[in-house]
């Protein structure tokens, strides 16, 4: 077993190699290098055939066609290109955006954004198990909404929000639906011939493909306009020009294929294995899962370790790659924006981890991992007055602390 | 972030960790900061009737810095009269430990608390 051993699945994934290696097809002299607008020779002609094979491949995952796939740089690019997309495209009909509290920070900055050039947004307060209820958009909604803009799974904690039912009552509203799908593709069927869903973002380096390239589902039926936000060449039917990069969409292309044939037993797995880190700490006192236990894709485990700092539990865990809650970067500490949305009081926000388990995750590091876990937790609450205090009945809540 | 050695070293094996009587009219207690910022300190000292630190004893709850940085104050206070004590500075403590800028904040916690453990000592003997 090699150290550390990574838990951060939902950050990024390393690439299959599989993919690895049908990009590196794509290359050199010897290999399909050529640009795929090339349209006077082989070269081009063989590069375009596999950026529309890799188009396809995504298509297929997603159960749409091919021409509704516009490749982008990564899921970032893909929410700011629907979301400014419309809004520029649609301003006449309507200044007003919706979307929630926990979105990624490339939806939400984006709104910001468009917020400075006079849209309004409302953002949606989640459920405290971390869900957006399609009720809250519905009551949202109002006359000059153009577009609702709602993630499939919260990076986070992993909850999966309904976004078939979010899909019936924009579409009855004539009102655009995006869907930020960078962690529930590859995780979750998704079925866009079925789904009133008008734009969806992707990522590749999500699902065991490159970093550096991703994609936007734009529906043609009915048909969703957009302003481009890059102008060029007019690639991308003029929703995105720039030369296409053949390795990055192969990649890309082949991850998906991947994702397809082997995500139902992937998931069997990865659910076991959650199931096994969580049985492994859970009996600790004081412990709790963050969002829905149930609603969330498999991977995905947000645990707060009440009365233990989050950067101290990262310090004890040097040999796990997780990630926190917390960021202790500054006189004031800042927690997670999604975990406080949800309603949680700062210190167990800061108390929190989130183990995120993939394709390459074995029983002998979730157990490694647990053991860990238990060991760091126990040494720090050891050290922790909180704990005492706790063990010695006294209410927290009461006590007057003195801020600093 | 990196931490130094100085500061993993009483991570690793913090000094005088526990909690004395507070009832005892001989120990002073001096608790600060609050959950939400993210670092509590507990400190405690016993002090003998000729006004000399005996034993020190510290929790804490927070990052290792704040950790590291309660742990040196109970090693560098034993022997310590309480107005040596009462005079020590955040910028020993940070020295010593080679605390970065966004860290200083943990060692001013633990200039706090013995300041307060001094207070709270010298408010029950008067």
């Amino acid at each position: 077993m090699k150290l550390p051993i990574y838990l951060d699945y939902s950050a990024t994934t390393p690439m299959d190699p599989r993919v690895a290696e049908k990009m590196a097809q794509c290359l050199t002299l010897e290999g399909n290098f050529g640009n795929p607008a090339s349209r006077s020779h082989m070269f081009g002609w063989k590069a375009e055939e596999a950026v529309e094979i890799a188009r396809r491949q995504v298509a297929d995952l997603l159960n749409c066609d091919p021409r509704e796939i516009v490749w982008t740089s990564g899921a970032t690019e893909s929410d700011n290109l629907a979301i400014k997309g419309v809004a520029h495209f649609y301003s006449k009909k309507g200044k007003h955006i919706i979307t929630s509290k926990i979105e990624h920070k490339a939806v939400l900055d984006t709104c910001r954004q468009l917020e400075r050039e006079g849209f309004e947004v409302t953002y949606l307060d989640p459920q405290p198990n971390g869900v957006v209820t399609p009720e809250s958009v519905q009551q949202a909604l109002r006359e000059d909404t153009i577009l609702v803009s709602i993630m499939q799974v919260n990076n986070e904690i992993g909850v999966i929000n309904d976004i078939e039912a979010i899909g019936e009552i924009t579409r009855a509203n004539k009102v655009l639906f995006h869907v930020d799908a960078a962690q529930s593709a590859g995780k979750l069927n998704i079925d866009l011939e079925r789904l009133k869903v008008d734009l969806m973002s992707f990522s590749a380096h999500k699902v065991y493909g490159p970093k550096g390239i991703g994609a936007l589902y734009v529906c043609r039926k009915p048909r969703v306009r957009l302003e481009a936000q890059m102008h060029g060449g007019g690639h991308e039917r003029g929703m995105r020009s720039g030369t296409l990069a053949t390795h990055q969409i192969v990649g890309m292309g082949e991850a998906f294929a991947l994702a397809k044939a082997e995500m139902h037993d992937e998931n069997r797995k990865l659910m076991a294995l959650r199931k096994r880190l969580w049985d492994g700490v859970s009996d600790l006192e004081q412990v709790f899962c963050n969002g829905d236990f149930d609603q969330r894709v498999p991977g995905n485990m947000n645990i707060s370790f009440n009365f233990v700092e989050g950067e101290s539990l990262l310090m004890a865990l040097k040999d796990l790659a997780v990630s926190s809650g917390s960021a202790c970067t500054s006189a004031s500490l800042e927690p997670s924006y999604v975990l406080r949305a949800l309603g949680m009081n700062d210190e167990m926000a800061h108390s929190s981890i989130r183990f995120a388990i993939g394709r390459f995750s074995t029983e002998e590091e979730v157990d490694f991992a647990i053991d860990k876990v238990r060991t760091a937790v126990n040494k720090l609450r050891e050290l922790s007055p909180l704990w005492d205090m706790y063990k010695d009945g006294v209410d927290l809540e009461k006590v007057e602390w003195v801020s600093h | 972030m990196a931490y130094s050695e100085e500061v993993l070293d009483h991570y690793e094996n913090p000094r005088n960790v526990g909690k004395m009587d507070d009832s005892d009219s001989h120990v002073g207690t001096g608790m600060v900061g609050a959950p939400a910022c993210g670092d509590v300190m507990r400190l405690q000292i016993k002090v003998s009737d000729e006004g000399v630190i005996e034993d020190a004893k510290f929790k804490t709850y927070g990052c290792g810095s704040a950790i590291a940085s309660s742990s040196l104050v109970t090693e560098w206070v034993k022997g310590m009269t309480l107005d040596q004590a009462a005079q020590l500075k955040n910028t020993e403590i940070s020295q010593e430990l080679a605390l970065p800028p966004v860290k200083i904040h943990c060692s001013v916690l633990a200039e706090d608390a013995i300041k307060a453990a001094v207070a709270d000592y010298r408010n029950k003997n008067t």
